[in-house]
């Protein structure tokens, strides 16, 4: 018996060892095997708080600060420790009822219970004020310093484009991004999103199970300072923006001026335009979506860079520039003119009363149709090349090398290629070889599939001042520092046609103002080349269009400006860029009739009276 | 020279001593971690809880010493006597004590309490051994096997008034003497085998419950010698089970209070409250887990520091040891209860005298409880049960009944030789 209970012994010692055993082994199990135990300890105490940088500035030509940033403040929460708050009083604060905020705090728990989500972005410095007193009442609840993007002059909204929170897509993509980050979603704020937005940082800190702050993690080992986004400079003229959008008031087009030595644009309007602050803060999603909704004047729609004209006669200096570099046209080469142009069949294309017959001068000066057609007759019916589609594509060539039908390449997003119809656009068209010049002969008067951006216009316009190149159009000149260019648009791109054959152009620009088609855009101090063009439209009235630049030697801008609906050049798009001329380089503008007339004029139905209000009140928000 | 007339501190156990002297030093650590306080760095400073640990830990020392000079036979002598004593003491504290954490054990003296059922265990420990060292103890009969129970239960009883069930909880540990001495492996098997299939019956179906235990006693049968009295036996044990199976949702919903219910729950994972009832078990477990091997280093855990872990210093002193001193440090302190348990059997094995090995028994097998309860229950093991971890907990009435515990068998160890 003794024996037996002796034995019991090693029952009970094994059973001490099957105790330590099971311990073992689940302390190498929560300890060693799995990892959410630590994540968990993390979870429980550090919170990573997002340190955000100010977005980089954006100054004009003239040093003038264009864009900048104001205090605004996010109301954190962190869903974990929200206690059962007294949800009328922060409703009431924030102006949201119940049902919202308790919507709000779900989506907020759904995204983690931990870590903090923006409960309400972008409260105006004004607003934090009442908030700020009461915000201890509501633990779970913080505020954290934003930044909200504010503009000097409430012009160029679609140049400069605007913020917003990274959109999920975004964030899949760019692990820079976080929920509630800001991104450059339009013009230059996307274009230079990259230098403008910054280095964020990223404090440590640990807090207790009470939630009271108990200092930096590890003294600040693992924490990071943001760095400040960098400041841009600008190539507008801000004064100059803003007179060009007073002139277009109530007027559907667009005015793009370029320093034609440079590149630089001087002013991108496009009208109808909106305040750029309508888009900034918490405001921007209910004025966007307003804006949006406005699908009449579509002010968000940016036609300086997406709308595409046909060019009208400023297209005939194609021809005179072409044809010469062809070797099918001289100065003096004179086409006789009654009243139009034969294309056969009984019909022509109509000409206006003018003397007859005229060199190429007199040609541009009154903007003879019928001696362009057979200007553009002879490039195309050329015996140099062998057939038509060959001289054809060999015009294309030379007509793209001002930049045409393909993007320029300017620092913002959305530009449009514009279209010089390809040879298979037409074979498709009219089937293959059965196509001659008599066919598109309205390409010669800028007709037809041919369509141009104002942008591409205004390059256009600057590649003849500059007799024959021209610089990538761009809005900013430098990045960081006043004087650090930006190198890929310094590149000067030659066109296809020889600087000798300019001069004459010019001359017969130069007529155009002094006693052609465009005697309205006359500037007595300065020397003005422009020509005129009448787009046909199928949906309305002609589109008036007229570039130009000045002075003739040694030009400081070229310009072009499309006003829709309007009529002939010279009625509207002329005396407007004679008077941004004026603007540019007197700075002040002496013919206060012609000014008054402009701005005055209303060439959308009076309806636009109406929106403008409606922008108005939307600010008011 | 005679063995009688060697040093006392020749012939105690050093290997016990140096192990209790490290829990100690590991305790007094550990609690400074648990409850550090920047503004009261120093480890000394008597306003906070590891000061005052120091102090009692140097009165457990005290009466270490003073029990090792005292005559060995005391102790077998005076059995019934402080036996006695502490039960009166239990009862006396469930009317003039102090009300702490909801348990009515405490006596005040000063700015301290004194929790005399820490004491009672070790008082029932010596009188189960004086019982069984009796002449004519047979835990065969079950006249014997009463008397050694009531033993047991007097004081766990009285401890279950004062509405400690943990503590009274642990009285039933010392089956593990009774049966060294000779009860039926049946007991200590239902101790075991009854919470495991009350936890089954929570978690399966209780009908394909029933079915195993149909097959198990069908097996059962098979294999005995088909006896009238042995089927009987086997019918009744099977219907007995049955009987458990089917009452333990009852015994849950109706007889358990609450927060046992929620911990039980919590522990089979129907209860997955992380900030209600599962709270303490989760946070002990991610102070635990985030140890990984090293651990965080001392004083660097924050589980601990930030106090996400509750009752850091007492109950929950292994999530401290575990945070900032890793896979390593908690094996470590694993193994040295491990040695310190198996070291006691072993020495008590070696007693020459019943009542010693007894005792020695008794002192393995109430460390061994609060053992696995404790670190059990941090590591989500078993259900929460309040009852601290011997030497390391913060606490003087623990330590102090602890140290006696053990002294008083370090004690009779050294004198084996005289006592017979």
């Amino acid at each position: 018996m003794e024996r037996v209970l002796a034995f019991r012994k090693y029952l009970i010692l094994g059973f001490i060892l099957l105790i330590a055993s099971i311990f073992l082994a689940r302390l190498f199990y929560v300890q060693i095997m799995v990892d959410k135990y630590i994540l968990s300890a993390n979870n429980n105490v550090l919170r990573y708080m997002t340190q955000y940088p100010a977005r980089g500035l954006v100054f004009d030509r003239y040093g003038e600060l264009l864009v900048y940033n104001e205090a605004a403040y996010d109301l954190m929460v962190i869903p974990k420790q929200v206690k059962k708050p007294d949800t009328a009083a922060l409703c009431s604060l924030l102006g949201i009822d119940a049902e919202e905020f308790r919507s709000r705090l779900q989506k907020a728990r759904a995204f983690s219970p931990y870590r903090p989500s923006i409960f309400e972005a972008q409260i105006t410095r004004e607003n934090f004020g009442f908030l700020e007193e009461k915000l201890f009442l509501f633990p779970g609840f913080y505020v954290q310093p934003r930044t909200l993007r504010k503009y000097s002059y409430p012009v160029a909204a679609h140049a400069f484009g605007y913020i917003g929170e990274a959109s999920p897509e975004v964030i899949a993509r760019n692990p820079y991004y976080r929920p509630g980050d800001y991104i450059g979603i339009s013009g230059i704020e996307k274009s230079y999103e990259e230098v403008l937005r910054g280095q964020k940082g990223m404090k440590i800190r640990v807090f207790d199970v009470l939630n009271r702050d108990k200092g930096s993690f590890r003294d600040g080992k693992y924490d990071t300072t943001a760095v400040a986004g960098i400041d841009l400079y600008a190539t507008m003229d801000v004064q100059l923006q803003q007179y060009g959008e007073l002139l277009m008031t109530n007027k559907k087009g667009s005015i793009v001026a370029i320093e034609p030595s440079t590149g630089e644009i001087l002013c991108l309007v496009t009208s109808p335009s909106y305040d750029p602050n309508l888009l900034s803060g918490n405001i921007r999603k209910k004025n966007y979506s307003a804006l949006l909704a406005d699908t009449v004047y579509v002010p968000l729609f940016n036609r300086a860079l997406m709308a595409m004209y046909p060019p009208g006669s400023t297209f005939k200096l194609v021809d005179a520039l072409v044809g010469q570099q062809e070797g099918v046209l001289t100065p003096e080469t004179r086409y006789g003119c009654q009243l139009g142009f034969a294309i056969g069949n009984g019909k022509k294309v109509a000409c206006h009363p003018h003397p007859s017959p005229l060199d190429l001068i007199g040609a541009i000066q009154t903007s003879c149709n019928a001696y362009f057609c057979r200007v553009f007759k002879s490039i195309i019916d050329n015996h140099a090349y062998p057939g038509t589609r060959k001289a054809y594509e060999n015009w294309r060539k030379e007509v793209m090398s001002f930049g045409f039908g393909k993007k320029l390449g300017i620092d913002m997003p959305g530009e449009l290629n514009g279209n010089i119809p390809s040879p298979a656009y037409y074979d498709k068209y009219h089937g293959v070889n059965r196509w001659r010049s008599m066919t598109i002969i309205s390409l010669a008067i800028g007709q037809g599939e041919v369509g141009i951006t104002p942008l591409q216009l205004a390059n256009f316009s600057a590649a003849i001042a500059n007799r024959g190149w021209f610089r990538t159009p761009h809005l900013i000149r430098a990045i960081g520092k006043k004087d650090s260019l930006i190198g890929e648009f310094t590149t000067r791109h030659q066109v296809a046609v020889d600087p000798r054959y300019f001069e004459v152009v010019v001359e017969g620009m130069a007529n155009v103002v002094t006693a052609g088609t465009a005697t309205g855009a006359k500037l007595d101090s300065v020397e003005i080349c422009g020509k005129t063009g009448t787009a046909q439209n199928p949906h309305g009235k002609n589109h008036s269009i007229f570039i130009a630049f000045a002075p003739r030697n040694n030009p400081k801008i070229a310009i072009s400006v499309v006003c829709e609906n309007a009529g002939f050049g010279a009625t509207w798009a002329a005396p407007i860029a004679s008077l941004m001329i004026e603007k540019y380089l007197k700075r002040t503008v002496k013919r206060k009739d012609v000014e008054e007339r402009m701005i005055g004029g209303n060439l959308i139905n009076g309806k636009y009276d109406d929106d403008k209000r409606k922008q108005r009140d939307l600010s008011q928000d | 020279m005679t063995r009688e007339n060697k040093g006392i501190f020749h012939r105690i156990d050093w290997v016990l001593v140096v192990l209790y002297l490290s829990m100690l030093l590991i305790g007094w650590l550990s609690i400074y971690a648990a409850v550090y306080d920047e503004n009261h760095y120093h480890i000394f400073d008597l306003t906070q809880k590891y000061g005052k640990q120091m102090v009692f830990i140097i009165a457990a020392l005290l009466l270490a010493m003073g029990i090792l000079i005292i005559d060995p036979k005391f102790f077998s002598q005076f059995t019934w006597f402080i036996y006695g004593f502490f039960l009166f003491m239990l009862v006396v504290v469930i009317f003039s004590g102090r009300e702490i954490a909801g348990s009515k054990g405490w006596f005040a003296i000063g700015g301290f309490g004194i929790q005399p059922a820490e004491f009672a265990k070790m008082a029932t420990a010596l009188a189960l051994a004086k019982y069984l060292s009796l002449q004519d103890i047979d835990l065969r009969k079950y006249k014997n096997v009463i008397g050694a129970a009531t033993i047991i239960l007097i004081p766990a009883l009285i401890v279950m008034l004062q509405h400690d069930t943990g503590s009274a909880i642990v009285f039933l540990a010392l089956v593990i003497v009774l049966y060294r001495a000779g009860l039926t492996g049946f007991v200590p098997l239902a101790f075991i085998g009854l919470p495991v299939l009350a936890i089954l019956a929570l978690l399966i179906n209780k009908l394909i419950l029933v079915a195993i235990l149909v097959l198990i006693a069908g097996g059962f049968y098979f294999f005995s010698k088909r006896k009238i009295r042995t089927s009987l036996l086997i019918l009744a044990l099977f219907l007995g089970l049955s009987g458990f199976v089917f009452s333990v949702d009852y015994s849950v919903h109706h007889i358990l209070k609450s927060h046992q219910r929620n911990r039980i729950e919590v522990l089979i994972g129907k209860q997955t409250d992380l900030k209600g009832a599962g709270y303490n078990v989760n946070q002990s477990l991610i102070a635990i887990g985030s140890g990984k091997l090293f651990g965080k280093g001392f004083l660097q855990g924050t589980q601990t520091k930030y106090n996400f872990v509750p009752e850091q210093s007492t109950d929950f002193i292994f999530c401290t040891i575990g945070e900032e001193w890793g896979f390593v440090g908690s094996a470590l302190l694993v193994i040295l209860f491990t040695g310190m348990i198996v070291r006691l059997i072993q020495r008590a094995e070696r007693q020459r005298s019943r009542f010693s090995r007894f005792y020695g028994y008794g002192v393995a097998s109430i460390i061994l409880f609060h053992f696995a309860i404790n670190i059990g229950m941090t590591l989500g093991l078993v259900p929460v049960i309040g009852i601290p971890l011997p030497f390391i907990s913060y606490g003087g009435s623990s330590l102090w009944a602890f140290t006696i515990l053990l002294f008083i068998f370090i004690r009779q160890d050294s004198s084996r030789f005289e006592l017979v």
